[in-house]
């Protein structure tokens, strides 16, 4: 160690790089953070370190729309209050946030969890499609909402799903185009989607 | 002269894959700079003005920033974003078939500028052929041809005899094998004539020409089957789109 190189401490240099690992956060905001950390009292590092542990430990999947909750099922999927003849396809937990945020939808969601991306390594097998297939063997749901991402692997998703569904007698529909090509929905505004709903189309 | 920190080029989206809260890193296929890799900040957002013009898929101009890892799109505007494709999953799943061979068959900064071309050509070819499957088996060859794999079709691809007209024997890893040749190459399949004309055919003639050429349905099977092979075997893997494409072919009919 007399050359002038000091290594980190081994507990430092281990956040660091764990924290480099979270999307949009490279080595350098890794280390702003860690060494925030270390200045903050002992209590709230261990409620961070709590939170962590309980992301893992105390979520499930809701086995009836595959979202990520603490219960299953899912509050959404248990309330007398939703229209269960009503289906809303999403792709990703956020995008089911974004539209409760409208407070204009009442019926249920299912999430795929993906969208259909071949080149990516992702194909329709890799979705939770076969879950939202045998939830409309019930004959429950008349309508199901496609609200896929208005990019190519939204829309690929979308027509898939509908070539599936139109079949089984259901009425398909699609989120109408007032939400630009090539975004992601948990990007869009309120307005954008409560138009977007409103104005969903046959599909 | 240092490189400008700026450039242009004109580009096809092959893939895109999100990165951090609202970016994509982007697969681009541009006629003279080759495959690059560009990040394009903010476009899942839906305010972004850059999303629309930088989907997979989209042929458009686009203005880039030199960086330290990575080039950065600072500007985007679509010149064609293949809508007849977007709107019909059976010619979507073939267009994403065009674009995964194209990032399977190049590497990044090698130009090719035919391969651009005919990538383009043929992603114009694929609305109009209604689902047939002409304008895929004749790019495949071409591909072939472009990245330097075009298959030997008149000689004998072990002993270099002229091919006799008759039924022979394709090894995909070079091309037609003569019957005496053929216990030497076991991972060969048998060719008939007829599909070794139709090969020769769609390598000479252009597109319009190849396209007049009927196929029986067993001869189109086996052009699909022998290209297949020699795609795999250059490719080294299976084609990804491929196989989402015939899980569409075999989805329950429209309407
Ligand atoms: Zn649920
Ligand atoms: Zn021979």
């Amino acid at each position: 160690m007399k050359d002038g190189f000091i290594p980190l401490a081994a507990p430092v240099a281990r956040l660091i790089e764990e924290l480099s690992k979270l999307p949009g956060i490279g080595p350098k905001t890794a280390a702003r953070l860690t060494y925030y950390l270390l200045r903050r009292p002992a209590p709230e590092a261990t409620a961070l370190a709590e939170a962590v542990l309980a992301l893992k430990e105390k979520t499930i999947l809701c086995s009836a729309c595959q979202n990520i909750a603490e219960a299953d099922p899912c509050p959404i999927c248990a309330s007398p209050e939703r229209d269960r003849a009503t289906l809303c396809v999403v792709e990703e937990p956020l995008d089911i946030l974004a539209l409760e945020r409208t407070r204009k939808y009442r019926g249920l969601y299912h999430v795929l969890h993906g969208a259909i991306s071949p080149l990516e390594g992702v194909g329709p097998e890799q979705l939770r499609i076969r879950e939202l297939l045998s939830r409309l063997q019930g004959g429950q749901v008349k309508e199901v909402i496609l609200a896929t991402n208005p990019n190519l692997e939204g829309e690929a998703t979308a027509m898939y799903l509908q070539r599936l569904l139109v079949p089984l007698g259901l009425r398909v529909t699609r989120l109408a185009r007032g939400l630009p090509v090539g975004g992601d929905l948990e990007y869009a505004d309120e307005v954008t989607l409560t138009r977007a709903l409103e104005g969903r189309q046959e599909f | 002269m240092p490189a400008p920190r700026v450039y242009r080029t004109e580009a096809l989206v092959l893939r895109g894959m999100d990165l951090g809260e609202a970016d994509r890193l982007l697969t681009l296929f541009t006629p003279r700079l080759g495959k690059l890799r560009a990040l394009a900040r903010g476009v899942r957002r839906p305010k972004s003005k850059l999303g629309g013009h930088l989907d997979v898929l989209c042929h458009s101009d686009l203005m880039l920033a030199r960086g330290r890892n990575l080039d950065t799109i600072t500007g985007a505007q679509a010149r064609h974003g293949f809508p007849a494709l977007r709107g019909d999953l059976l010619a979507l799943g073939q267009a994403l078939y065009v674009l995964e061979l194209v990032d399977l068959f190049t590497a990044e900064g090698m130009e090719n500028y035919s391969l651009f071309q005919l990538t383009l050509t043929t992603l114009e070819r694929l609305p109009d052929a209604g689902g047939g499957e002409t304008p895929l088996r004749y790019f495949e060859l071409r591909l072939l041809e472009a990245t330097g794999y075009r298959p030997q079709l008149y000689n004998c691809h072990v002993c270099r005899r002229p091919l006799e007209p008759q039924d022979n024997y394709f090894s995909p890893s070079g091309g037609v094998i003569c019957p005496s040749c053929q216990a030497q190459e076991p991972f060969s399949h048998p060719l008939s004539l007829g599909v070794l004309k139709v090969l020769r055919h769609y390598l000479r003639a252009g597109y319009e020409e190849a396209r007049g050429v009927r196929l029986t349905p067993s001869q189109a099977r086996e052009l699909k089957l022998v290209l297949g092979e020699c795609l795999r075997y250059h490719g080294e893997r299976d084609s990804r789109a491929g196989a989402f494409l015939e899980r569409v072919k075999g989805l329950p009919s429209q309407g």
